[in-house]
């Protein structure tokens, strides 16, 4: 007898785990999609645009 | 002393699957949460971002899947003696009622922020609402205590086209509560209607459904105020800015038939309703589920045609 028997058990784990791996991915996928469509908004700037009148 | 339970005891084989923890989301009433959120978001007058706009969707599902969660944990019990309900995954014994309070909970709780980061506070605070409403509200309040409970714990699912609405617009307006309205106004008719062809269900589990406390003739009796209330509600509503001719022409086609089911059940009796196995009730609910997706698949049309100067009035 195998060591490493499958069991019903290590499927349906399986089964969990890659579904949880996919929506994780999915997540990470969506963020990095509104990350860019954000950064790409009109109005979005790296630079504080009140620059020249904290200096003054 | 001795401790021969030690590390005896069989591996436990009825761990959850993912299938299990997807079930308790309640996917086919989120179909309808997704469907009605997405056309509140088309309806408005600001074009999202169609990234933003998935986003959007997708965390007011999470969210609505979450109240479902909590709601199954919280009703774990009847469950168990309803017919209808005894297979969810908490009464089958596949996920414990602890594992669907936290993942109700933690779901919750990320979809309210990541839809305040992915779209504004205003629809984040109406979904959170929205979660509260129907966790707190319907299911541990209104559910087990009065038989208005349908009516005004339907406002939980008659929010997420106001949501979708907010997440473009960041406001609440007349046209967003119109879409609540028309869902508001027809979940009682859809419930109660179910609640005639489940008999037994209801009174077994104690839950005061109005056939239950009230009996069934006056349950025929609210159905047919509720649908004449929402049949005006629903025509009046072609004739504003998320109405049009094609709204218009379906809200009246399916507002007569509805009309005329309501009518039909309450002329019945149960005599005549138990000899034809609650026929006349179970197209009325069916037509029910058709009724709001024609409505709401109208409102999207109509704001689909806009922009080629078709839809609207």
């Amino acid at each position: 007898m195998s060591f490493r028997e499958e069991h019903e058990l290590h499927k349906r784990r399986f089964g969990r785990n890659l579904g949880l791996g996919l929506v994780l991915v999915g997540f990470v996928a969506l963020i990095f999609g509104l990350t860019v469509v954000k950064v790409g908004e009109d109005g979005f700037s790296m630079q504080p645009q009140t620059q020249g009148e904290v200096q003054d | 002393m001795s401790d021969a339970s030690l590390n005896t005891a069989a591996p436990r084989t009825d761990e959850a699957g993912f299938g299990d923890f997807f079930a308790l989301l309640k996917p086919r009433v989120m179909t309808l949460v997704v469907f009605t959120a997405l056309v509140g978001l088309l309806a408005a007058p600001v074009s999202v971002h169609p990234v933003v706009g998935f986003a959007a969707i997708l965390f007011i599902a999470v969210g609505g899947g979450a109240s479902g969660a909590l709601n199954m944990w919280w009703d774990a019990d009847i469950d168990r003696v309803m017919k209808r309900t005894r297979n969810r995954p908490i009464p089958a014994g596949k996920v414990t009622g602890d594992e669907a309070f936290a993942f109700g909970m933690t779901l919750a709780g990320f979809a309210v922020v990541m839809l305040a980061l992915a779209t504004n506070f205003v629809a984040a605070a109406l979904l959170a609402f929205t979660i509260f409403f129907y966790v707190v509200i319907y299911s541990m309040w209104l559910k087990r205590w009065t038989p208005q409970n349908i009516v005004i714990g339907g406002a939980a699912g008659a929010f997420p086209p106001m949501i979708g609405w907010a997440a473009a617009t960041g406001t609440v307006s007349v046209e967003s509560v119109l879409m609540f309205a028309l869902i508001f106004m027809w979940t009682p008719p859809h419930f109660w209607a179910l609640a005639l062809f489940m008999r037994s269900d209801y009174h077994e589990a104690g839950v005061p459904m109005l056939t239950v406390t009230h009996g069934r003739r006056a349950t025929r009796v609210h159905i047919l105020v509720y649908t004449v209330l929402l049949a005006a509600l629903a025509v009046g509503t072609g004739f504003t800015a998320v109405g049009g001719p094609v709204y218009l022409a379906v809200a009246v086609v399916l507002n007569a038939l509805f009309l005329l089911g309501a009518l039909r059940i309450w002329r019945r009796d149960e005599t005549i309703a138990e000899a034809d196995d609650y026929r006349t009730e179970k197209k009325f609910f069916r037509l029910s589920l058709y009724y709001l997706f024609a409505h709401f698949g109208a409102i999207a049309l109509e704001a689909t045609l806009a922009p080629m100067g078709l839809g609207g009035w």
